[in-house]
């Protein structure tokens, strides 16, 4: 590898394998999704303004519901993850670079093929997919409009990025950490990161498998999910939860990984618990993979499985309340202040313990018989989401974007943005729980009027939400464009490797590995 | 799969067009024909039934533990921001690990979660004790979208539509009291009796659910799940369908009319008369008028959405000088009973029965311009049933 | 180094297929489950073999029946009776009554389920219409035979067993023996 910088035009991102490079494609394709799976949520909540249809039909508003949670799942939030790993990852370990650049290329380079297709469905006879991020049988396969063939391509293409990003950053963590990097000394993000990459291999081939038989059963005559042939409908359920459930894990660790960096940065004080927050990471991957079917307490299961389901899930909440006890005792006794990474992980903590406890409430059965697909539910999975994985990745954006650019944001429009977003948040998110517990279903076009002045309410966050997001693009880049410099160090008492090298970040780093005591 | 552009750009420029009028007018907004305390209702209610009392109160006790934990952990990470301000000058302190702490708070919410799951437990195995047999079964079949309701045995069942009009829904009425909430045949059911529900689907999944009961069950195509429920207080409870199943998931609502028993009695007595009583009418003659009399209202209840107020057409074909409407007789019968496959036209021939078949049937030859002059009688759609 | 790359890929994409054939697998698992426990109501899909029990007169199981007909299926479909009284260990049969009211032939497959959940590995089925296809003339009626047993170790709370049938239109996927290919696919998914 030698000393040469980027290639010049546009070639340079074509076929760049540079790790910064490609997590710059990642986190900008990320970011643009972000954009326009939030205009679908806004078309969502303008509809939801008032009682009665005033905007769209209820056909187009079950497709926006359903490409609003594809885009936001498999395009903003997982790509921007994976862009932080190609990012942070080697720099974090003291690699030159991923274990497989070329493929790292290709991995980024076939996701917007995938959205392309998947969004152009917006536009074909028939329209988008309509039957929710879920895509439950058979409303997703007999009932299904042509579209249905585009997104399984769609998802078989994302599915296989994914895999291709999770192989490379495995391969990475295993093969090229520096001298003396011993597992138990990797940056915490690292070690999320490497678990995530884990339950990505394990559970997206399943998504793979079950989107195949879907394909087989709309265009082959197979009848894995349909009861005339000897299939079930329920299965569709189980093998989607399978890989659902992790799903969701893999939504929220890394976000896990960068507080963990964060707090003691701001708290001046290192990580309080670092080998439990290690253990609780891999228990919850664990757990993640026997709790799928409390997303299916109402389809009509045994005691039993009830029971079990329900225990399952709740003793999620033991790993996850260590790490939020192990985050508060981090700031315990340190020497706090909040600069905007560190406001955007303190909302994460508070708002993300929120969402736990209505998960936690949500895995008690017999009460689930009564939130089940509610707006409750929409509320419990957006305060783990947004707060969650968006606020995480925001706050990384934050506290990495002087290492990556060179320069530093403005504190002040950093603070506001902050500001913007959390009031935002939890205007749109809130009352959700109140409408959730009043008796509103999800997934619905136009509701009964008892809930009329909520829905108001949450769409009013939700446009603030929106434009606050608009201001966080202007935010970013002003700061690339120019600023105060950044110091190599950049946060006084931030730790790891990557803060030993200058700012920006040259273009090759590490080429030869740094010695870690 | 052609690209149809003016068929794919409608709703995004009706999005346009829509976010503008939308902080225009509130005009159409609902008359507070809701109660405050409905409006702002901000909890689960507790129900009418045992079991909805129990979850009630499950909900709440899980609630509260949640709450004391949110006081506790925030305090402590609140007074860790105010008490320990890099700005005040807090030194940082440097340790970062503690096993007897660390023990604790693994082993404390574990205890906590066993406190919270012991009276889950028994709750779950109460609202699966069907020890007791049930007195009146109803076989729930969800359709996409409407609910059907067969009384057992009893030779009584009907389909369950929502009544809520288009004018309402597309802001053109003011909205009622009971918006999306309303259907033409409740279920009806006796209080302080054990009913068993039988509930499977005819097409996609559905979800059963009315919050009073506290039962929510999936209907699925080709399996059956059971729900009980024993209601104890008279009155009329609304519920929805929970389960994404289409284009009108939000519009299939669900009414239950909770009646003391002798009056439950004397009102299935007469569903039954009232089936005894078609089975005659469906030999009996009618008159050309009385024909146009019932095929208006049921134009007006089935057909008016999609085929609009003057069979002008909508989501449907226009029916005014539409050749099934002005063609020959049998034709028409059989895009009435059977439906036009892969279009939004369903088949009616098991949601209406013989007479508003025919009533329907021969209006719509006779209305709007369409001139046929002819008419077709109950038997005669009970006879075209028969043969095809 | 290379070469531990190479074996760490080599593992992760041996691990991927793995998954990938494991989502296939859990059809077959999930059916076997299902037989054995009884989960979604499921019965078995092939005819029980009598063992030779006494017969518990001291309880009576109300057996219900419940015929319903899946979208796009015009057949007329119902039990000869709706319910009866039966004794666990008595062998006992029934009919249920089709007319296909069309003027062509079709093809139907009936699909059981039970509830209570818990009844349906105790409900043995002897003989059943729905363990084939059944096809029936235009304009034509027939009664299917069913046979069954319930189980004298059926679990002492349960007092009425549900036993619903929904009739499915399969003369399509008949006609293209399609159906067969299916069989096969789940056949070949089960052996890989």
């Amino acid at each position: 590898m030698g000393d040469h910088g980027p290639a010049k035009g546009l070639s340079r991102w074509l076929f760049t394998t540079n790790h910064k490079d490609i997590g710059t494609l990642y986190l900008w394709f990320s970011f643009a999704m972000f954009l326009v799976g939030g205009i679908f949520a806004l078309v969502i909540r303008a509809e939801l303004f008032e009682p009665g249809l005033q905007i769209v039909q209820p056909e187009f508003f079950n497709q926006m519901t359903t490409m609003h949670g594809l885009v936001m799942v498999f395009g903003a939030v997982m790509p921007a993850f994976v862009g932080l790993a190609n990012w942070l990852v080697p720099m974090m370990i003291g690699a030159p670079d991923m274990a497989l650049p070329r493929m790292n290329n290709w991995s980024f380079w076939i996701l917007p093929f995938a959205f392309f297709m998947m969004l152009s469905s917006l536009f074909v006879e028939g329209g988008a997919p309509n039957f929710g991020w879920t895509f439950y049988a058979p409303l997703s396969t007999t009932y299904a409009p042509p579209s249905v063939t585009f997104f399984i391509f769609a998802v078989h293409i994302m599915g296989a990025s994914s895999i291709m990003g999770s192989i490379n950053i495995i391969a990475t963590i295993m093969n090229l950490r520096a001298p003396g990097m011993t597992y138990m000394k990797m940056p915490l993000f690292v070690w999320t990161w490497f678990i995530t990459a884990y339950l990505l291999i394990a559970v997206m081939p399943v998504l793979a498998g079950v989107v195949t038989m879907m394909l087989m059963d709309i265009h082959f005559g197979t009848s894995f999910f349909s009861a005339a042939g000897g299939g079930d409908p329920v299965l569709f359920q189980h093998i989607f939860w399978f890989f659902g459930h992790p799903e969701v894990y893999i939504m929220i660790l890394p976000a896990f990984g960068i507080v963990s960096q964060i707090i003691p940065t701001f708290s001046r004080k290192p990580l309080f618990g670092y080998d439990s927050m290690v253990y609780a990471t891999a228990s919850i991957a664990f757990l993640s993979f026997i709790v799928w079917a409390h997303h299916m307490f109402t389809v009509g299961m045994p005691l039993a499985g009830e029971l079990f389901f329900m225990w399952a899930t709740m003793l999620i909440a033991v790993p996850t309340g260590v790490k939020v006890f192990n985050w508060v005792t981090t700031m315990f006794r340190g020497s706090i202040s909040f600069e905007t990474p560190m406001l955007f992980s303190i909302a994460f903590v508070i708002l993300f313990t929120i969402g736990g406890f209505s998960g936690l409430m949500l895995a008690i059965a017999p009460a689930d018989f009564q939130y089940h697909d509610t707006y409750f539910v929409v509320a419990h999975f957006h305060y783990v989401l947004v707060p969650g994985a968006i606020f995480g990745i925001m706050a990384a954006v934050y506290y990495w974007l002087p290492k990556w650019c060179g320069n530093m944001y403005d504190e002040t429009l950093g603070k506001t943005h902050f500001w913007l977003s959390f009031v935002g948040l939890n205007v749109t998110f809130f009352p959700m729980h109140f409408v959730g517990l009043a008796g509103m279903p999800r997934r619905i076009p136009d509701y009964a009027l008892q809930f009329a002045d909520f829905n108001q309410i949450a769409s009013v966050g939700a446009f603030l939400f929106g434009a606050s997001q608009v201001f966080f693009m202007f935010i970013v880049i002003k700061t690339i464009m120019g600023g105060k410099k950044a110091t190599d160090q950049v946060w006084e008492s931030a730790e790891g490797l990557e803060w030993t090298i200058p700012s920006p970040a040259p273009y090759h780093t590490f080429t030869t590995p740094p010695e870690v005591k | 799969m052609s690209l149809d552009l003016s068929k794919s750009l409608t709703p995004v420029c009706r999005v346009l067009a829509g976010a503008g009028l939308l902080f225009g007018s509130a005009a159409v907004m609902a008359e507070s024909a809701v109660e405050p305390a409905q409006r702002w209702g901000v909890n689960m209610t507790p129900g009418v039934t045992e079991i909805s009392r129990g979850i009630y109160d499950l909900h709440m006790l899980i609630f509260w533990i949640c709450v004391v934990i949110g006081i506790l952990v925030f305090g402590v990470m609140f007074y860790s921001m105010y008490k320990f301000r890099h700005s005040k000058g807090a030194k940082p302190a440097t340790f970062h690990e503690n096993t007897t702490v660390e023990v604790i708070w693994t082993v404390v919410p574990a205890l906590i979660l066993i406190g919270m799951g012991i009276p889950a437990s028994s709750m779950l195995m109460d609202m699966y004790d069907d020890a007791e047999d049930a007195e009146v079964s109803v076989l729930i079949t969800g359709y996409q979208w409407k609910w059907k309701y067969e009384y057992m045995d009893e030779g009584v069942s009907f389909f369950s539509n929502m009544r809520t009009s288009r004018g309402e829904i597309n802001n053109i009425e003011p909205k009622g009291e009971h918006y999306l909430l309303e259907v033409d045949n409740p279920l009806v059911i006796p209080t302080d009796t054990k009913v068993r529900f039988l509930i499977t689907a005819n097409d996609v999944i559905h979800a059963w659910w009315v919050p009073a009961f506290a039962v929510k069950q999936d209907a699925i195509p080709g399996f059956i799940n059971t729900a009980w429920t024993v209601v104890e207080e008279e009155g009329v409870y609304r519920g929805q369908c929970a389960e994404l199943c289409g284009r009108d998931h939000g519009f299939m609502p669900i009414v239950v009319n909770a009646m003391e028993k002798s009056e439950y009695n004397s009102w299935l007595g007469a569903r039954q008369a009232e089936a005894a009583e078609l089975a005659q009418l469906i030999k009996q003659e009618k008159t050309f008028d009385e024909l146009m009399d019932v095929g208006k209202d049921v134009y007006n209840k089935q057909c008016v959405v999609c085929h609009g107020a003057n069979g002008e057409g909508g989501v449907g074909k226009a029916i005014a000088g539409s050749p099934v409407a002005t063609g020959p007789m049998d034709q028409h019968l059989s895009v009435m009973v059977n439906g036009v496959p892969g279009t939004a036209m369903q088949a009616f021939g098991a949601q209406l029965n013989e007479i508003e078949l025919a009533a329907v049937v021969t209006y719509a030859r006779n209305q709007w311009g369409n001139n046929m002059g002819d008419s077709v009688q109950p038997v005669d759609v009970y006879n075209f049933k028969q043969a095809n | 180094m290379e070469s531990s790359v190479k074996k760490t890929v080599r593992n992760a994409l041996f691990a991927t297929v793995g998954m990938f054939a494991f989502g296939f697998a859990l059809v077959p698992i999930y059916d076997v489950f299902c037989d054995i426990t009884g989960l979604n109501g499921k019965t078995s899909d092939s005819p029980y073999t009598a063992v030779d029990v006494a017969v518990d007169t001291s309880r009576n199981i109300t057996v219900q029946f419940v015929a319903t007909n899946n979208e796009n299926m015009p057949w007329e479909f119902k039990p000869a009776v709706s319910s009866m009284v039966v004794h666990p260990g008595e062998a006992v049969s029934t009919e249920f009554f089709v007319r296909n009211p069309k003027p062509v032939s079709m093809v139907a497959q009936a699909v059981p389920s039970v509830v209570p959940f818990k009844a349906a590995e105790y409900f043995h089925k002897t003989e059943c219409f729905c363990f084939n296809q059944q096809p029936l003339d235009g304009r034509s009626e027939t009664l299917m035979p069913l046979r069954f047993i319930v189980d004298v170790d059926l679990p002492k709370d349960v007092k009425t067993i549900t036993l619903a049938y929904t009739l499915f239109d399969v003369t399509e996927s008949f006609k293209t023996a399609a159906v067969d290919a299916s069989a096969e696919a789940k056949q070949a998914v089960g052996t890989i």
